[in-house]
């Protein structure tokens, strides 16, 4: 016989998920592998002469470059000492602020910092983070993608994702020649959506670099560390490429953010049997030490892997939490999809939504999953709805607002209008009365036929690919053809590179481009009553859903 | 005069290839690299491979446990019929597939680059043991492609086709429409785990410091 029940439970989602046993010596392991090094610092003459167990003559360049350029030896000898459960009590002390955790956390090795999370649950690690946040208020992240990589509906729902409230949008292409036309419509949908909001478009490293050099993004993330040399030269690059590339950027003005995550290292074959939560340790020194400001961490586009192993969802929250102590932003992935499962999917978001990040989602589809070009996030568009009741039902700011469908057409719509006059006014493939009305009105690009011409499309991206086109031309063409509110934006976003304020530590921008970063809206949550609450007018936007109704007015039926 | 060096340079390597192939004997062979699979299919490597002179090629670069320590992509399909496949495409547009083995790197990028700089043409299709491909060209960066197909289990045999008739295509000069991408975002839970499991033992297969290996590559089931 067999069990009905356990032919219900077989068929559930959670069952169509990858589950896999321990298995250190692959570096299946969360957190705590037996092979991880005990913590150890050795300083003589000024210079850290072993680290983690393993001395000088032994380092790989990771290592090298955390001891010399991550660790502060001015607390690293206090630090240290101070023993490891202690310190995971003072995460959760409200009585102990953030500046004093951050600056002992700054004299801390990888294994040092691990041995703090192996004390904690997943609440505590959730009141740390409420309080290490850098920002005083957390934000969010859309990804605007499509299967088409068709740069008119890419305008379209950016511009929809920047009124629900994403501060940041980020898009990627299938074909990598069409990168620049996508970058040029998420630029201009997120402007016509919200000014202020900052757009990336995720490829390639030398092809991301020059878009932000042509000023068609305004901030750049996918410069991706690892935590073991091999898989780091494997990617042909070493923490030193990276602080380079990442200079780059801050001599041009443009904010940056690393990637790393848990699992990056088994997923590429190179894991040196240690815990997934060691390794991106190691990865948020390098980080650190690189003098970049933040990173997108909790084992992002590796969540499958993650997630397979016990315990890994609360080490993707460890992971996001020790970034926070080293005084890094943090947007903290809740990215890509990882279970068939609504309630584990749900799960695992609320480990950041209800703490708050500086980005809970780094990031949302704000398009329904098959056309996200991320491979899918853990919430896409038709979970909107969800979201926003799940705000108003814990009165938590998740950084997303209500809109109603008279809004979201109407920025859908400005920016069609604008690809289309750009498009017209730089001798690009036109943008047809057919497309526009598709791409405003789609929920997806299933329900757009009329296609771009994919080949005209990519002689258009090739001229901003070659420098013909860059960020100033699309302003004087928005300008030429009446479109001078986007233009201002989009001018607007250059001239922050000149004034470098948004380099700061978890900047977003406000629609009046005004810059709220760690330096001057700083997060200061100190227990009961204090730090940033949802209330006043923030509170009112996350309670009128559309959906609910007045009881006044109601007489049955 | 330039294209007769060429030549010339060309039917040297060839002769030469062609003598040390016939004097090696099996066991010069790497140990792996002979999979026989029911039906007849076999890969041997055969000495260092040349870099091609003529631009009718189109280059497959398999990763060190293609066709040998693994035998099958990450959905069950068999590496000899992904190899047909490819093949067939690129003959399809007139021009020849030639493999050769990337034994020094597991990365798919660099297996395809590899392969790109190999060709004749340019034009080069990295392929992982797990199934994942790339289309790449001898003069992009390592990491990035003219075509790439990152989710391995949802790409069939006849996308397989599709890849070598594009490669086929870019190494015309012509420029093909992208294959349209297929995109389930429930791979990653159901697959990850199991590809990180593949390439962990695709990267114990590894040879540090190996060259690029020409590779004879036989479908004797009657065809």
């Amino acid at each position: 016989m067999k069990s009905k029940r356990f032919e219900v439970l077989a068929a559930r989602p959670v069952n169509q998920d990858c589950f896999v046993q321990e298995c250190p010596e692959m570096g299946f392991i969360a957190m705590d592998s037996p092979y991880d090094p005990a913590p150890s610092l050795k300083i003589e003459g000024g210079r850290v002469t072993e680290m983690d167990g393993k001395r000088r003559e032994d380092f790989d360049f990771n290592d090298s470059f955390i001891a010399d350029h991550a660790i502060d030896l001015a607390v690293a000898e206090e630090a240290m000492k101070i023993d490891s459960l202690e310190f995971a009590r003072r995460l959760v002390d409200i009585s102990r602020g953030k500046e004093e955790i951050t600056r002992l956390a700054g004299g801390m090795t990888p294994a040092k910092l691990c041995q703090v999370m192996g004390h904690l649950n997943v609440v505590e690690m959730m009141m740390a983070m409420q309080k290490l946040r850098e920002r005083s208020f957390p934000a969010n992240q859309t990804h605007v993608t499509n299967k088409d990589d068709n740069p008119v509906q890419i305008a379209c729902d950016a511009a929809e994702a920047a009124l629900r409230g994403f501060a940041e949008t980020e898009t990627t292409v299938g074909v990598a020649r069409y990168a620049p036309l996508c970058a040029v419509g998420l630029l201009i949908g997120s402007q016509c959506g919200r000014p202020g909001v900052l757009s990336q478009c995720a490829v390639e490293e030398a092809t991301e670099l020059m878009l932000g050099m042509l000023g068609i993004t305004t901030y750049a993330e996918t410069l991706s560390v690892y935590g073991t040399e091999k898989v780091f030269t494997d990617g042909d690059d070493t923490p030193y490429s990276k602080a380079f590339l990442a200079a780059a950027y801050a001599s041009r003005g443009m904010k940056v953010r690393c990637t790393s995550g848990t699992a990056s290292e088994a997923l590429m074959g190179n894991a040196e049997q240690k815990s997934m939560l060691y390794l991106e340790a190691r990865c948020l020194l390098v980080i650190k030490g690189a003098g970049v400001q933040g990173t997108q961490n909790g084992s992002v586009s590796c969540i499958g892997l993650c997630s397979s192993v016990p315990s890994g969802i609360r080490a993707v929250l460890a992971e996001n939490l020790i970034a926070a102590m080293l005084g890094l932003e943090c947007a903290s992935s809740n990215d890509q999809s990882f279970s068939h499962s609504d309630i584990r999917r749900t799960a695992r978001m609320l480990m950041q939504m209800l703490p708050g990040t500086d980005f809970i989602f780094s990031g949302y589809s704000c398009t329904p999953n098959y056309d996200n070009m991320f491979a899918g996030s853990n919430f896409e568009a038709d979970d909107f709805d969800d979201y926003n009741v799940i705000q108003r039902d814990l009165k938590v700011d998740g950084g997303l607002r209500p809109v109603t469908e008279e809004q979201a057409v109407s920025v859908r719509m400005k920016a069609a209008r604008a690809m289309q006059a750009l498009f017209d006014r730089l001798g690009f493939e036109p943008v047809t009365e057919e497309q526009v009305e598709q791409c405003v009105y789609a929920h997806g690009s299933n329900d757009i036929t009329a296609k771009r011409k994919i080949d005209e499309d990519l002689r258009s991206a090739k001229r901003i690919q070659e420098g013909e086109i860059n960020g100033l031309d699309l302003v004087k063409a928005l300008a030429a053809r009446g479109h001078e509110d986007v233009a201002r934006s989009i001018l607007e976003m250059l001239k922050q590179r000149i004034s470098g304020d948004y380099l700061q530590t978890a900047a977003i921008l406000d629609r009046d481009f005004h810059v709220h970063s760690s330096v001057n809206d700083k997060n200061t949550y100190r227990g009961p009553g204090t730090g940033y609450r949802l209330k006043g007018e923030a509170w009112e936007k996350v309670k009128a859903i559309p959906q609910a109704f007045d009881p006044k007015t109601y007489q049955g039926g | 005069m330039a294209y007769n060096e060429q030549l010339v340079a060309e039917i040297t390597r060839r002769v030469i290839s062609a003598l040390q192939s016939a004097q090696q004997p099996e066991t010069e062979n790497h140990p792996v690299s002979a999979a026989e699979s029911p039906k007849g299919f076999s890969i041997r490597e055969i000495g260092e491979a040349p870099v091609g002179a003529y631009p009718d090629e189109v280059v497959i670069g398999l990763a060190p446990a293609f066709g040998a320590a693994q035998t099958k992509t990450i959905c069950g399909l068999p590496h000899s019929q992904v190899l047909r496949e490819i093949a067939a495409g690129i003959e399809e547009e007139g021009l020849k597939p030639r493999f050769i083995r990337v034994a020094d790197i597991s990365d798919v990028s660099f297996i395809a680059k590899r392969a790109a700089v190999y060709s004749g043409s340019g034009i080069g299709i990295g392929l992982q043991s797990k199934g994942t491909a790339v289309i790449h060209q001898k003069d992009l960066y390592p990491l990035s492609n003219l075509e790439l197909f990152p989710q391995a289990p949802v790409i069939t045999l006849e996308i397989y086709r599709k890849i070598g008739k594009n490669a086929a295509r870019y190494a015309k000069g012509q420029s093909p429409v992208p294959i349209e991408t297929v995109n389930d975002c429930m791979v990653r839970p159901k697959y990850q785990t199991k590809a990180a499991i593949l390439h962990i033992k695709e990267t114990e297969q590894i040879r540090e410091g190996q060259k690029p290996l020409a590779l004879e590559v036989v479908w004797q089931d009657g065809e």
